[in-house]
């Protein structure tokens, strides 16, 4: 690991352990939580679309996967949460990987739609069969997770449990990026055919990237099933997938801490909204949750037209600007003094 | 018994092509755009979408005349169409294709967003175009509103062949989907030829949107389905190719209509997007395209 990301990891986990002393409510650790499941699937999908250049607007589906198996073998034939998880997301893999092979032969605009067509069958499929997913009306009574016999029951529990397993997969994902599938990944990127002659076999990197994606995001979804213990087809709709797609592309494509800031800076917004909507009100317009959804894509439009490269390439090129600055300044003084 | 198989199967052929006359013309507005710029606009379903809903206002809230209403809101989706080119398509240079993608799906949620606030989350219902019963033929019973939908498929296109083979803009605008460079240097305004193509597929989502409306009731959520059936269609027909759009939505519409009477009504939205994968996987230049046509084209 380089020298940044060993301190993105130190501010990351710092961050986790103040964030709850610094919000003390129930309420916003809810939310922190949510906000850690969006980063999990997030990660994964930065893998697939910042490294091997791959979109997909399908990973709701695999979110959706992996809550079901986790929501459906706990409930109706009694395995351990743990299992039932692994068993989700070795499903999920299992998936990708079949529908990966002919998928990701596809590119760009073809690759999208495909995507975006098979979560929509996905989401179609979770709420028709009611018999295994019980419709519309969903998966009641998921048990809650223990860890070496702590039962994960207080929000602030899983709270930790939650943002540690982010760290651990952004730790895996560090690991993946700095091997030869990493490199080979890159090299994709730049470009397929060149990577192609240079002797990687663009087919199976792109399949076995895809199918790791899809592992995070079904671990992301069965600790969704496991939190709020109730799942149904709703929030696993094909709006989901595109919002995973628009925090990735709002955070930076082209790094991995650009997922982790665009998940976490567009899963809180709606509070950001709402505590601004008072402010708001003071000065007579009325803002309504509604309009949230406005916001949302005209910050992912206003990203993409200007900020290409997101925000989180943004934010490095602020910091060394304004670092420069600061430099200038101290060197202005010794000038000075001199 | 044999009689009650050929009503259910005419039954059925009616529905399809009332739902494939929507997907034509929806995989006709994707057509437009791709072959004008290259790009897939993932926010043709929601001008569908906003064609419909305004339909609904203009007759039934402020009781506009039905063809009145009909223009205003085809003009009223067409300047739409022309901004989103105008702020979001036009100013970017040198773009990647993952970055199209995510402005047209950028522009898609805030279209969603604006119809969705302004119109409300329910759905609209809007009177048919005429009052007149259900006609019947050999026992199955097809929607006057079918006609229409029919009626205005034919229209468009007609008027689609006509513009693009007996006008000069028509024909500047062929010449810029062959080769663009090529028809820069014959003096044509490539720029203008994308806007135009982005106000024609805006006109042609309002209008399918303006005349489905009586029968499914509009509401804001519905253009991420009807876009992708469309792009289904369009993939089917083989991009680019408008002719083979409407043929190829037709029998989408079909098939759907007819699985959702034999095999599961559930299932039936899910068919059609399992047929498109199907095509996407194995014939990506659609079931009319050559494979010479393919090898030209990036899937």
């Amino acid at each position: 690991m380089v020298v940044r990301d060993i301190i993105g990891f130190c501010i990351l986990i710092a961050l986790v352990l103040v964030m709850p002393h610094a919000v003390g409510n129930d309420y916003y650790i809810g939310v922190l939580i949510f906000a850690a499941f969006n980063c999990l699937a997030c990660i994964g999908l930065s893998l697939l679309m910042g490294y091997a250049g791959q979109i997909s607007l399908g990973h709701g589906a695999f979110i959706a996967i992996g809550a079901y198996a986790s929501g459906l073998l706990t409930t109706k034939l009694g395995w351990s949460p743990w299992t039932a998880m692994a068993a989700g997301a070795f499903a999920a893999m299992g998936i990708a990987f079949i529908v990966g092979i002919p998928t990701l032969r596809l590119k760009g605009h073809y690759l999208a739609m495909a995507t975006l067509g098979f979560a929509s069958i996905i989401h179609i499929v979770a709420v028709a069969a009611t018999n295994l997913t019980g419709g519309p009306a969903g998966v009641l009574n998921i048990p809650r997770l223990s860890l070496f016999g702590y039962r994960l029951d207080s929000d602030i529990r899983f709270y930790y449990f939650a943002w540690a397993a982010v760290v651990i997969g952004l730790y895996l994902a560090f690991n993946l990026i700095h091997s030869r599938v990493g490199r080979g990944l890159r090299a994709i990127h730049g470009s397929e055919d060149a990577a192609g002659a240079a002797g990687i076999n663009t087919a199976a990197y792109k399949v076995q990237v895809f199918v790791v994606s899809a592992a995070y995001a079904s671990v992301s979804g069965s600790l969704y099933a496991y939190y709020v213990n109730y799942i149904d087809p709703g929030p696993f709709d094909v709006m989901h997938s595109v919002l995973l797609v628009t925090m990735v592309a709002v955070g930076g494509l082209h790094h991995i801490w650009g997922a982790v800031v665009g998940a976490l800076l567009l899963s809180l917004l709606p509070e950001m909204l709402s505590f601004t909507a008072g402010y708001l009100q003071v000065i007579g317009i009325q803002y309504r949750p509604d309009y949230d959804i406005l916001v949302y894509g005209g910050i992912l439009l206003v990203i993409m037209l200007f900020l290409p490269e997101g925000l989180f390439a943004g934010m490095i090129a602020g910091g060394k600007s304004v670092w420069n600055l600061v430099k200038r300044v101290i060197r202005g003084k010794q000038v000075v003094r001199e | 018994m044999e009689a009650g198989l050929t009503t259910d199967m005419l039954q059925f052929l009616f529905m399809g092509i009332q739902r494939g006359a929507i997907y034509a013309m929806v995989a006709m507005g994707f057509n437009m755009i791709y072959n004008a710029t290259g790009i897939i606009n993932f926010a043709q379903g929601e001008f569908v979408v906003l064609g419909g809903l305004m339909m609904v206002s203009m007759t039934m809230a402020l009781n506009l005349s039905l063809v009145f209403a009909f223009l205003l809101s085809v003009v009223f989706v067409t300047v739409v169409g022309i901004l989103m080119e105008r702020l979001t398509i036009n100013p970017v240079r040198r773009p990647t294709v993952l970055r199209l993608i995510i402005i047209t799906i950028a522009v898609s949620i805030l279209l969603k967003g604006a119809a969705m606030c302004f119109w409300g989350k329910g759905s609209h219902y809007m009177r048919h175009f005429t009052d007149a019963p259900p006609l019947e033929i050999m026992g199955a019973y097809i929607l006057p509103q079918t006609l229409w939908i029919i009626g205005m498929l034919a229209l468009v296109v007609i008027g689609y062949v006509a513009f693009f083979n007996y006008t000069m803009t028509g024909k500047c605008m062929r010449a810029c989907a062959i080769n663009r460079d090529a028809a820069r240097l014959a003096g044509i305004n490539d720029r203008r030829m994308v806007m135009l193509s982005f106000a024609l597929s805006a006109a042609i989502g309002a209008i399918a949107g303006i005349i489905i409306t009586p029968i499914i009731q509009m509401d804001y959520a519905r253009g991420a389905l009807l876009g992708l059936k469309g792009f289904g269609a369009a993939v089917m027909g083989g991009l680019g190719n408008s002719m083979g759009a409407v043929v190829a939505g037709l029998l989408l519409g079909i098939i759907e209509a007819g699985s959702g009477g034999y095999i599961s009504s559930h299932y039936m939205d899910a068919i059609a997007l399992v047929i498109m994968l199907g095509v996407l996987f194995v014939r990506p230049g659609g079931l009319f395209g050559s494979s010479e046509m393919v090898r030209l084209k990036e899937f």
